[in-house]
């Protein structure tokens, strides 16, 4: 079957991917780019890497630019899915949501009117076990925003390892945080996975940050051999 | 022994990940589990397991809506089977229920109609399907939402259905299951 991926260029969208990939044929990415920050269904830090991304994974993308209104946003993401089924002639489409049922309800009613098949493998699984899964295939993923007490800004560029896990998970004891960030408390950006044919490299960022919100801006990054 | 019966397209699909792994991870704290795909369960398989679970499939998917003949073993056991979406459609087909058109998708209202151990009260759930299935003289209408029915009971054998995902919200449906047929 051919599929578009709902891609963000964070851990979730990526590791969906690479259940996508190891089951059906995977033709397009599928990007949506908010110039809302707050955005309940699109991440945002670093969305522009995700072309990069797209030319490490050598997959086409789509991208839909989208003012993100609370629910007009959902006609621009109708229209890119749209527009993936007329040019990749995909028959479903892939997300990674793993416990937002805002965010899954509105993707299978999109993808019930353009008669698209969805899929969401990593659904309800185990946050830490997900976590896990990342470094153990050796993804090499960064946080890239932060929007939860207490996080602060010395968490932004960590990359995911063991040791990062277990801080996310003593966290959700303490505070109730979820660990993959479900509750918009972290957003990531993957550097490098086993699927990337190249990885990327970061020349220069900054990082904006008050108190327990903020992101790291990857203003040049490039891609180089693995 | 728990066996869940993957009732997706195919085996080893993209949607296993969704509609199977979740009840597994519900059901695996309270029970061992074993998991075959309908095309594959063997009466070895109905016979080593005191409780069986039909799992859910994609929206889009009805296979087993084709594949009758793949789900006579339920007009036979005795063992206590729970369907979940898909899964209590394909239980309503095989015992002669009509499936109708019936779209839900999100957080659905459902109301309890009559008194039992598996749901009780007002709650609400989630739907995902595109067909319900209609009043029967054998099933036990045990909830319903607006649009449809969402839990039913045969009325003879200990055969159960839920329209909605337990495994999404509401898991406690599952584990009251598991726990009635287990010692």
């Amino acid at each position: 079957m051919r599929l578009g991926v709902l891609f963000s260029g964070g851990k979730d969208s990526t590791l969906a991917l690479q259940y996508a990939k190891e089951k059906e044929e995977v033709v397009c990415l599928i990007t949506l780019i908010s110039k809302n920050k707050e955005s309940y269904m699109f991440h945002t830090p670093n969305i522009d890497v995700t072309k990069l991304q797209a030319e490490a994974l050598g997959l086409s993308q789509i991208t839909k630019v989208t003012e993100g209104e609370k629910e007009k946003e959902l006609l621009d993401l109708e229209d890119a899915m749209a527009q993936a089924a007329e040019k990749y002639l995909i028959e479903g489409v892939v997300t990674g949501a793993i416990e937002s049922v805002y965010q899954a309800e509105r993707v299978q009613r999109i993808c019930y009117r353009l008669g698209l098949w969805c899929f969401n493998p990593l659904w309800k699984h185990d946050q830490k076990t997900l976590l896990e899964q990342l470094f153990e295939k050796k993804f090499n993923v960064i946080i890239s925003g932060i929007f939860a007490y207490p996080l602060d800004e010395k968490w932004l560029g960590k990359q995911i390892d063991a040791k990062l896990i277990e801080k996310l998970v003593e966290l959700q004891r303490q505070y109730g945080i979820s660990p993959s960030g479900e509750g918009g408390e972290i957003e990531t950006t993957v550097l490098d996975a086993p699927l990337f044919k190249k990885k990327i490299e970061i020349l220069d960022y900054n990082i904006e940050a008050k108190g327990n919100s903020g992101v790291l801006n990857i203003k040049q990054a490039r891609l180089i051999p693995k | 022994m728990m066996l869940i019966v993957d009732l997706n397209w195919k085996k080893d699909s993209l949607s296993y990940y969704e509609f199977v792994v979740p009840i597994m991870v519900v059901a695996e704290k309270l029970d061992k589990c074993s998991i075959k795909h309908y095309s594959e369960v063997t009466s070895e398989d109905l016979s080593q397991c005191d409780k069986i679970i039909l799992s859910g499939t994609a929206i889009k998917d009805i296979a087993t809506l084709k594949e009758p003949e793949k789900f006579q073993w339920l007009k036979e056991t005795g063992t206590p089977v729970l369907g979940i979406c898909a899964g209590m459609e394909t239980i309503g087909m095989i015992f002669g229920a009509n499936l109708v058109k019936c779209l839900e998708i999100g957080m659905t209202e459902i109301t309890t109609i009559k008194e039992n151990y598996l749901v009780s009260g007002e709650f609400k759930a989630y739907s995902l399907h595109s067909y319900c299935v209609e009043p029967s003289a054998l099933f036990e209408v045990w909830a319903k939402s607006p649009k449809c029915i969402q839990v039913i009971k045969h009325k003879t054998k200990p055969i159960y259905g839920a329209l909605f995902h337990p495994e999404v919200r509401n898991q406690e449906l599952i584990k009251r299951f598991i726990g009635s047929y287990t010692n």
